[in-house]
């Protein structure tokens, strides 16, 4: 995997998802797949150091030394545990505002809207998922991203059939602090990023990937997409990201499965 | 010091049963599979769902499932509670995370409620009418939700190490939030990897590492290999070719059939050598 070649659309999205923790400083980062676990972390050795992170269970981990690892060094050999965060703890970080979470979505609407819970009637689903799992808490506790590694009009929909993440327009409703404490902030898909700066907090296309137009984002989402006159092209990854995402934190090159 | 037996022999059908653990990670499965075999039917099962739920929901024993997810971690979605509920065969009280935690506790506390942000503009509400709203009483006013308390009839919970008088100790990463189902049942059943004497307990791991004292617990089982095939570290890490044999069975009425012929037809020691035969490559 070493050496040069253009970066591949999971690549650039594993740098689009580091991009959205950008400027959060010392809060946990708490990425749901892959792509966004790699951009967390390509974050934290890079340009949000101060970020933190689990290894997927309890135990916080930072780069060793605050440095990038040395050529040649083992996977996981760079890293130290810094902290302890059961599922208790997280639960207290999530109120506590100190997070911003990065989920996908099996359905999304314009205002941010998500649904992991089921497809269909909530009483009579056509497909059960998971469950609501920590998104309705979540939402409006601290800020939320969203990974969506299949950018389509089934992911993308004018309406989701239940309300597990809350969006802009219901978060508008609420009253008290619930309504301070909710921000989306990006969504990044295998096509473009996308961020809620729209009329009312509604999607807004943000940047489209290399090769991607803007109306083939528009042909793939299911609702009126807000957008600049001139959409810019996602960042590239630079050769030092490239190097850390190819040779240290996916050198088996998993995330290809994940985005493509 | 109780025997499996024992503890299935306290629960009645229509009760309400608190599960520890979390998705497909240290799951009192001995207890589970035992209860999934008695016959019992219309319970109530609390849980952060993840094989527990399927299994007893395959044998039938389950009238409604209290949680906010049912995964088995690697396996993303749970087949048995996926199918119950595209069947509607059960139902369903869906929770946030940390409402759940929050209803635990409350429980624990013999609190009717405790106040929580998490729910607001969601569709937890619209689904959950028995959910309510309440008015901080202070000058901010804000408004809440009012997370009832969970109480549980009675709750397992599957620890690494434990004493015949009831302290349990956990040895991984996470209690998870087994110390909260405990205190929430008015009755409490440990299943452990292995009992040792009280002495020896400090020999596994630091004084925190004692999540369960014997204050909060009716009885303790010992149950070798009994979170199997969920994770149970430093014991043993999850049985993913097991479990991947579980969920695939669970995808026909022909292949379950076959699998609880072939492992769920006896007790939890004929499990446990059907279990030692498959990892063999053995037909089980």
């Amino acid at each position: 995997m070493t050496g040069a070649g253009a970066a591949t659309v999971a690549e650039i999205c594993v740098v689009a998802c580091a991009e959205a923790w950008r400027g959060d400083g010392a809060i946990l980062a708490s990425p749901m797949g892959l792509i966004p676990a790699l951009g967390a972390r390509l974050a934290q050795l890079t340009f949000e150091p101060d970020l933190l992170l689990t290894d997927g269970e309890a135990t916080l981990l930072a780069p060793a030394d605050g440095q990038p690892p040395a050529d040649g060094q083992p996977p996981g050999a760079d890293r130290v545990s810094e902290g302890w965060l059961p599922y208790r703890g997280v639960f207290t970080m999530l109120a506590a505002g100190k997070r911003h979470v990065m989920m996908g979505a099996s359905q999304l609407d314009q205002f941010g809207n998500q649904n992991i819970s089921c497809i269909g009637d909530w009483a009579r689903p056509k497909a059960q998922l998971l469950g609501v799992c920590g998104a309705p808490g979540s939402t409006v506790n601290h800020p939320v991203s969203y990974w969506i590694p299949r950018h389509s009009r089934r992911v993308l929909v004018d309406q989701v059939d239940m309300v597990s993440g809350v969006g802009y327009d219901r978060a508008a409703g609420l009253s008290g602090r619930a309504a301070t404490f909710h921000e989306l902030r990006q969504v990044v898909t295998n096509l473009a990023v996308l961020d809620f700066a729209g009329p009312d907090h509604s999607m807004r296309l943000r940047s489209v990937h290399p090769g991607v137009s803007v109306s083939d984002v528009a042909e793939a989402t299911g609702f009126l997409l807000a957008a600049p006159y001139q959409v810019p092209e996602t960042r590239l990854p630079s050769p030092a990201e490239l190097a850390l995402i190819r040779e240290h934190l996916d050198p088996e090159g998993r995330r290809e499965q994940e985005a493509g | 010091m109780l025997t499996i037996a024992d503890v299935i022999g306290e629960l009645r059908s229509g009760m309400t049963i608190g599960i520890g653990g979390w998705g497909s990670r240290r799951k009192p499965m001995a207890l589970v599979r035992a209860l999934a075999a008695a016959g019992l039917t219309d319970l109530t099962i609390v849980s952060y769902g993840g094989p527990d739920v399927g299994l007893l929901i395959a044998a039938g024993a389950v009238r409604r499932v209290v949680t906010a997810f049912v995964s088995l971690d690697s396996i993303p979605l749970e087949p048995h509670f996926r199918l119950a509920r595209q069947r509607r065969a059960i139902e369903l009280t869906e929770l946030d995370e940390g409402m759940l935690h929050w209803g635990l506790l409350a429980a624990a506390y013999r609190l009717p409620f405790l106040p929580m942000r998490a729910g607001l503009g969601s569709d937890v509400l619209r689904i959950n009418p028995q959910l309510r709203p309440v008015r901080s009483p202070y000058a901010d006013g804000e408004e809440l939700v009012a997370v009832p308390a969970l109480p549980l009839d009675a709750a397992f919970v599957h620890m690494n190490r434990a004493d015949a008088r009831g302290n349990g100790q956990y040895l991984g990463p996470d209690p998870y939030f087994d110390d909260l189902y405990c205190l929430a049942a008015a009755h409490a059943y440990v299943s452990c990897e292995r009992l040792v004497p009280t002495a020896e307990l400090l020999a596994a791991g630091p004084p925190q590492s004692l999540l369960i004292n014997r204050a909060m617990v009716a009885g303790v089982v010992e149950t070798p290999n009994g979170a199997h095939f969920t994770s149970c570290v430093p014991d043993y890490g999850r049985d993913e070719t097991f479990q991947a044999r579980y969920a695939s069975a669970a995808a026909s009425a022909a292949d379950w059939a076959a699998f609880t012929a072939d492992f769920l037809a006896g007790d939890e020691a004929d499990y446990q050598t059907a279990v030692a035969r498959f990892r063999a490559g053995a037909p089980a």
